[in-house]
C-alpha cells in the first residue's frame, strides 16, 4: 500500500490564513504544512496567538469567510477542502470530521437537551428516525462514561458537571464515526484529574475507530501523555515537528526549548529558578522581521550577519523530522545541553 | 516569638453559603459547605500552597483570610491579634499588611488609570507618604517587578498580559505587606511567560522576606513555589505538609491520584502509574457523610462512612505532616489494577 | 412554576396596593378642589358641602382610601347613586358615570391599536434586524442601521400628523382614523387603525430592528453556534434554531414593557388620531381633577406592566431552561 503512503489522510500544503481587522491584517497563519495519517495523534503546540485554533478552524471551514483570505491546500481523503462548497462542507461536518472545543459550557447549546444536540447530527447525517438517533444518543453517552445515559440523555448541558459536560461533546463529536477528530484544547479548563479521565477515553475510543486526531494544546505534559507526532507553532509558522519522543528529548528550536525549560516539574530540584522566555508573545499585526523568534531567543546572536532577523529560517523536514532555525545543527546541539544542564536535576 | 506565634494562625476555619427558597416566605433551605473547619499556619516568610480542584474551597479560604467573605465559623489570628470579625476600623493597619493578588490580570486593573495611579492607589488610601514621594516609590516597584519605570504614565492596556501581572504584584508590593494571598497568580498567562512571574514571586519573597498564601492548581507550580502545601478536597484539608514530604510521600489517597494524574513533558521510558479516579466530585451542598473523599475512594470501609477521619500526623510522618486519612497511603501500597491507568508518557 | 406564579401575583397585589395609596396621597396634596369644580358659578358653601358628602371627600384621606378599597374587593354602596358592585372603582367626578364600566368601555380600541402595532413592528423590526445581522457589513446591513436611526429619531406628533395630511388628506390612500369595534365589522376596525398603527409603529420598529441585529451578531459570534456549525447543521438550522432562541430573551424582554407601557394608553398617538381610549381618559382625568378615574387608569397602566413582567419571566423560562423559577 504505497499509495497510502503517499496520500495520508488529512494533508496541508502551504497554508496561509490572513484576517483582514480594523488595525490591518493579521497573518494568523503563514505557511503552515503537516499530514496525518488514519489512526495517528498529531500534537500541535502553541501559545496565545500561535495560530494552531485558527488552523483547525479553517481546516472545518469554520472561519469567518467574509474578513478572511485563505490560501494553500487542505486534503481530506482526497477533496479539497479549500475549494469545497458550503453545502459540500455541510456534509462532511460532524461526519466524516469533527470538533471539540475547549469551553463545553460555551460550546454546547443552552437550549437544547444534550440528547437533542447529539442526536441531530446523527439524523442530518444518516437520515435516521427520531426514535432511532436517540437510542443512538443514549449509546454514546453509555460509551463516553455517562452513569445512567437514558436519563441524563435529556438533562440540558447546565445540569452536568464540567467533566460529564466534555464528555457529552465528545460523544456528539463521535456520534457519526469521525475519520477525523480536532481537538481544541479539550482538557485545558478540567481539572487534572478530570483531564486524565478525558484523555484516556479519547485514546480508548481511538483505538476501537481508528481515529486521526489533531491534539491542539498549549501543555507539553499534555502532548506527552496523547501524541504521535508534535507540532510546535509560533507566530502563526511551524518551528519544529517530529515524533513526541524527538521533540520532548531533543528539541532542536530554542523556542521547544525555551518552552521545556520553563516548565516547573514534580521531580527534580526547586532551588534553581525557572528558565522562562523572555518577552511576550508576538502580534500577529505586525510580527517580528526573519525568523519570529529571534527577539525572544537566547541564541540569536550567535548567528553570524543578523540572519535571524532579516531572514526566514527554512523548516526542512526529513522523514517527518525538522526544524526552522538558522544556528547550525551542531552547535545547537552544543548550546542546548549547556542551556538545559543549568537547569535539569 | 516569631517560632512560637505564627504570623497567619486559622483554626477552625468555615464558610457555609446559604441556600434560600420556600414559599410563600423565602428562608434558608440549606448551605453551600465551601469551606469547613480549616486549621492551618503561616509563617512569617513562608510560603504556604493552597492546591486542590475546582470547587475544592481554595479561593474561597484566600477570600476569607483577607476578609473579603465573612467567615461562618472558625477564626483568623494575624500576629496574634484576632481578625475574624474586626470592624473596617479596626482592621485598617492589617489591611495594609495583608495584601493579594489576582488570577485575571485584565480584570483586576482599572483601564482608566495609568499605572503609576493603580500602584500608589493603596499608599493614598492608607495615607502613606515614602520618603522620597510616592511617584518615586512606584518608580522602585516598577523596578522591582522588572517592568521599565519610564512607563509610569501608561494605562493596562499597553501591556501584556504577563506585563500586567507583574503591575499587580507592584501594587500588592506598595504597602509593604508581611501576607500576600496570591489567588491562581499565574494561571492565566502563557506558558513561556508562567516562569517569569513565578520566578519574580520567588524573588519577592526571598529578598522582601514576605510570606505567601498562594493558591493553584497546578501542582508542578506550587511545588517550585511553597515550602509547605496543603491539599484541599470538598471543602476540608486531607494533607498538610513540607513540600518534599507532600510529593515524595504522599500519605492521603487523594494526594496521590492528584499527583498521578499532572501530565509531565518528559517521556519515560518506565511506565509510571496513574491512578484514575471514578465519577465526578460530590457536591458542596450536601457533602458524603464520614470522609468525603471516601465515595471515589479504592480503601473506603464502613469506618470511612461513619467517622470523619481527623488531620493528624499519621504513623511514619515527620512532625507537620499532617494526613486526614483512616488508612494512610505507604510507598509500597499498591493499588487494584482496575483503578491504574498504563502510563501514557511511555516511549512507544 | 405554579409555585412561582402565585408568588409573583401576591407581589403584584402588593404593589399594585402601594400605587394606589401613592396616587390617593399624592392627588389631595395637589391644590385643587374637586367639589369646586362641579359646584359651579353660584357656589354656596351648603352646595359645596353637599358636593363633598356626594363625592365622599368629606372624610379624612385615610377613611376615604379605605372606603374605596372595600369597594374595589367588596362593592360599595353609594347612596343616591345606587349599589356598585365589586370591583368597584368608584363613579367620576367629572361626569358620574361608574370608572370600571368607562375603562371597560375606552379599553377594545386601547388594546386594538396596542396589540395591532405591536404585530406591525414586531415582524417589521424583527425581520429587518435578522436581515441586517446576516447580511453585516454589506450595504443591506448599512441602510437598515440608517434607517433605524431615522426612524427612532422621528416623533409621533411630527410623523402623524404629515401622514394624515399626505395619505388620507391628499392622496386618500388611508381612511380617517377611527374606531369600529372587531366584532361589529372586522373591516372597519382595520382600516380606521391602520394609519395609528403604522405610525405607532415607526418608532418601535426602529427600536426592534437595532436590538435584534445587535442580538443576533453577538448569537452568532457565540461558541455554541460555532458547534452547531461544526456539526454539518445548515445554515437556516443554526440560525434560527440556535442563534435566534439565544436572541429572543432580551428583545421579548422589551416587549413585555412595550406592550405594558402601551395598554396603559398611547396617550400622545390617541391624541393625534383623536381616538378615544385609555390614553385620552387619563389625560382627561388629570385636567379634570377626577380621581376616581385617574384611580382607575394608574391602576390599569400599572396593572398591565406588572403583568406583562411576570409574563415576561415566564417567557424566558421557556426559552431558557437554565432560568429556574422560585
Amino acid at each position: 500500500m504505497t499509495s497510502t503512503e503517499q496520500q495520508p489522510f488529512l494533508s496541508v500544503r502551504d497554508l496561509k490564513v490572513h484576517f483582514s481587522t480594523e488595525d490591518g491584517v493579521v497573518k494568523a497563519v503563514d505557511g503552515l504544512s503537516f499530514d496525518l495519517a488514519k489512526g495517528q495523534t498529531l500534537g500541535i503546540v502553541g501559545e496565545s496567538g500561535s495560530g494552531k485554533s485558527v488552523t483547525n478552524l479553517t481546516i472545518l471551514g469554520l472561519h469567518d469567510r467574509h474578513r478572511t483570505a485563505i490560501d494553500g491546500e487542505i486534503l481530506l481523503d482526497g477533496t479539497d477542502l479549500l475549494t469545497s462548497t458550503e453545502r459540500q462542507l455541510e456534509r462532511l461536518r460532524g461526519n466524516k470530521m469533527a470538533m471539540i472545543f475547549q469551553d463545553a459550557l460555551a460550546s454546547l447549546s443552552p437550549y437544547h437537551t444534550v440528547g437533542t444536540q447529539i442526536s441531530e447530527v446523527y439524523r442530518k447525517h444518516t437520515g435516521a428516525s427520531k426514535r432511532e438517533s436517540r437510542t443512538r444518543a443514549v449509546e454514546m453517552l453509555r460509551r463516553v462514561g455517562i452513569p445512567q445515559p437514558d436519563i441524563r440523555v435529556d438533562d440540558y448541558p447546565h445540569q452536568f458537571s464540567g467533566g460529564m459536560r466534555q464528555r457529552a461533546m465528545i460523544a456528539m463529536a463521535l456520534v457519526c464515526d469521525p475519520e477525523l477528530l480536532i481537538a481544541d484544547e479539550p482538557t485545558t479548563a478540567l481539572d487534572v484529574t478530570v483531564q486524565a479521565q478525558i484523555m484516556d477515553l479519547l485514546k480508548d475510543l481511538q483505538q476501537e475507530f481508528g481515529t486521526a486526531i489533531v491534539f491542539i494544546t498549549h501543555d507539553l505534559g499534555v502532548i506527552a501523555d496523547i501524541a504521535d507526532d508534535v507540532l510546535v507553532m509560533y507566530g502563526g509558522r511551524c518551528v519544529e515537528r517530529g515524533t513526541k519522543q524527538e521533540v520532548l528529548r531533543n528539541p532542536q528550536h530554542p523556542y521547544t526549548l525555551g518552552l521545556l525549560s520553563s516548565m516547573p516539574s514534580l521531580e527534580g530540584s526547586v532551588d534553581v529558578p525557572l528558565n522562562p522566555i523572555p518577552g511576550s508573545p508576538p502580534s500577529l499585526l505586525n510580527p517580528p522581521s526573519g525568523c519570529r523568534f529571534h527577539p525572544r531567543c537566547a541564541f540569536a546572536e550567535k548567528v553570524p550577519g543578523g540572519l535571524c532577523s532579516t531572514e526566514r529560517p527554512a523548516l526542512d523536514v526529513v522523514d517527518g523530522r525538522g526544524s526552522a532555525c538558522h544556528l547550525p545543527m551542531d552547535q545547537r546541539e552544543e548550546f542546548f545541553a549547556d542551556f538545559a544542564g543549568s537547569r535539569h536535576h | 516569638m516569631s517560632t512560637t506565634t505564627p504570623l497567619l494562625d486559622v483554626s477552625g476555619l468555615t464558610k457555609h453559603f446559604p441556600i434560600k427558597g420556600g414559599f410563600p416566605i423565602r428562608r434558608t433551605v440549606g448551605a453551600v459547605q465551601a469551606v469547613d473547619g480549616l486549621d492551618f499556619q503561616v509563617g512569617e516568610g513562608e510560603s504556604l500552597g493552597l492546591v486542590g480542584e475546582s470547587g475544592c474551597g481554595k479561593s474561597t479560604t484566600g477570600r476569607l483570610v483577607t476578609r473579603l467573605l465573612e467567615p461562618t465559623a472558625g477564626r483568623i489570628s494575624y500576629r496574634g491579634q484576632d481578625i475574624t470579625h474586626a470592624s473596617r476600623t479596626q482592621l485598617a493597619p492589617v489591611r495594609s499588611e495583608i495584601q493579594m493578588i489576582f488570577q485575571d490580570p485584565y480584570a483586576s486593573l482599572n483601564p482608566r488609570q495609568t499605572v503609576g495611579k493603580i500602584i500608589s492607589g493603596p499608599m493614598e488610601i492608607n495615607g502613606i507618604n515614602p520618603t522620597g514621594g510616592r511617584e518615586a516609590r512606584v518608580r522602585e516597584l516598577l523596578e522591582i517587578v522588572g517592568l521599565n519605570p519610564e512607563h509610569y504614565n501608561r494605562f493596562p492596556h499597553e501591556f501584556s498580559g504577563g506585563q500586567r501581572q507583574r503591575i499587580g504584584v507592584a501594587r500588592a508590593l506598595a504597602l509593604e505587606p508581611k501576607l500576600i494571598v496570591a489567588d491562581e497568580p499565574v494561571s492565566a498567562l502563557d506558558v513561556s511567560i508562567q516562569a517569569q512571574v513565578v520566578n519574580l514571586l520567588q524573588k519577592v519573597q526571598r529578598e522582601l522576606g514576605i510570606a505567601f498564601l498562594f493558591i493553584a492548581h497546578d501542582l508542578a507550580i506550587v511545588r517550585h513555589f511553597s515550602q509547605r502545601v496543603a491539599v484541599m478536597y470538598l471543602g476540608k484539608i486531607v494533607e498538610i505538609a513540607d513540600r518534599d514530604e507532600l510529593y515524595g510521600n504522599p500519605r492521603h489517597p487523594y494526594t496521590r491520584a492528584l499527583l498521578s494524574a499532572v501530565p509531565e513533558a518528559t517521556v519515560d521510558d518506565v511506565p509510571r502509574e496513574r491512578i484514575r479516579l471514578v465519577g465526578d466530585v460530590p457536591s458542596p451542598i450536601n457533602p458524603p457523610t464520614g470522609c468525603r473523599f471516601r465515595t471515589r475512594c479504592w480503601k473506603a470501609t464502613e469506618k470511612c462512612a461513619t467517622e470523619a477521619p481527623p488531620l493528624v500526623q499519621a504513623e511514619g510522618n515527620k512532625p507537620g505532616h499532617l494526613t486526614a486519612c483512616h488508612y494512610p497511603e505507604t510507598h509500597e501500597a499498591t493499588v487494584p489494577a482496575g483503578r491504574l491507568a498504563k502510563d501514557p508518557g511511555a516511549a512507544a | 412554576m405554579p409555585r412561582f406564579l402565585a408568588r409573583r401575583v401576591l407581589g403584584a397585589l402588593v404593589i399594585l396596593l402601594i400605587i394606589s395609596a401613592i396616587t390617593f396621597w399624592l392627588f389631595y396634596a395637589i391644590p385643587r378642589d374637586p367639589a369646586m369644580m362641579s359646584c359651579g358659578k353660584n357656589c354656596t358653601p351648603e352646595n359645596l358641602a353637599q358636593i363633598r358628602r356626594n363625592l365622599g371627600i368629606d372624610e379624612p384621606i385615610t377613611f376615604q382610601y379605605w372606603h374605596w378599597l372595600v369597594g374595589v374587593f367588596a362593592g360599595r354602596d353609594y347612596g343616591g347613586y345606587g349599589y356598585c358592585d365589586a370591583p368597584c372603582l368608584g363613579y367620576s367626578f367629572a361626569n358620574r358615570e361608574p370608572v370600571f364600566g368607562t375603562i371597560m368601555d375606552r379599553l377594545p380600541l386601547t388594546l386594538s391599536l396596542a396589540f395591532g402595532a405591536a404585530v406591525v413592528f414586531l415582524i417589521a423590526g424583527i425581520g429587518a434586524g435578522m436581515i441586517a445581522a446576516v447580511k453585516q457589513g454589506k450595504a443591506l446591513d448599512k441602510i437598515a442601521s440608517s434607517v433605524s436611526l431615522l426612524g427612532s429619531s422621528l416623533q409621533i406628533y411630527f410623523v402623524g400628523y404629515i401622514a394624515m395630511y399626505f395619505l388620507v388628506a391628499k392622496v386618500g390612500v388611508l381612511s380617517q382614523p377611527s374606531y369600529t369595534p372587531i366584532t361589529e365589522n372586522p373591516a372597519a376596525w382595520f382600516s380606521g387603525l391602520l394609519l395609528p398603527w403604522l405610525v405607532l409603529s415607526i418608532i418601535f420598529t426602529a427600536n426592534y430592528t437595532r436590538m435584534t441585529r445587535s442580538q443576533l451578531v453577538e448569537q452568532l459570534s457565540e461558541d455554541y453556534v460555532r458547534t452547531a456549525r461544526a456539526k454539518g447543521l445548515s445554515q437556516w438550522n443554526v440560525f434560527f434554531r440556535f442563534a435566534w432562541r439565544g436572541a429572543m430573551g432580551p428583545i421579548v424582554t422589551v416587549f413585555g414593557i412595550d406592550l405594558g407601557t402601551l395598554i396603559g394608553g398611547a396617550i400622545i398617538t390617541e391624541s393625534v388620531f383623536s381616538l378615544q381610549g385609555i390614553g385620552r381618559l387619563a389625560l382627561q382625568s388629570v385636567d379634570q381633577s377626577d380621581l376616581p378615574m385617574l384611580l382607575g387608569v394608574t391602576l390599569l397602566s400599572a396593572g398591565a406592566i406588572v403583568f406583562f413582567n411576570i409574563a415576561v419571566d415566564a417567557v424566558y423560562a421557556l426559552i431558557d431552561p437554565r432560568i429556574r423559577l422560585a
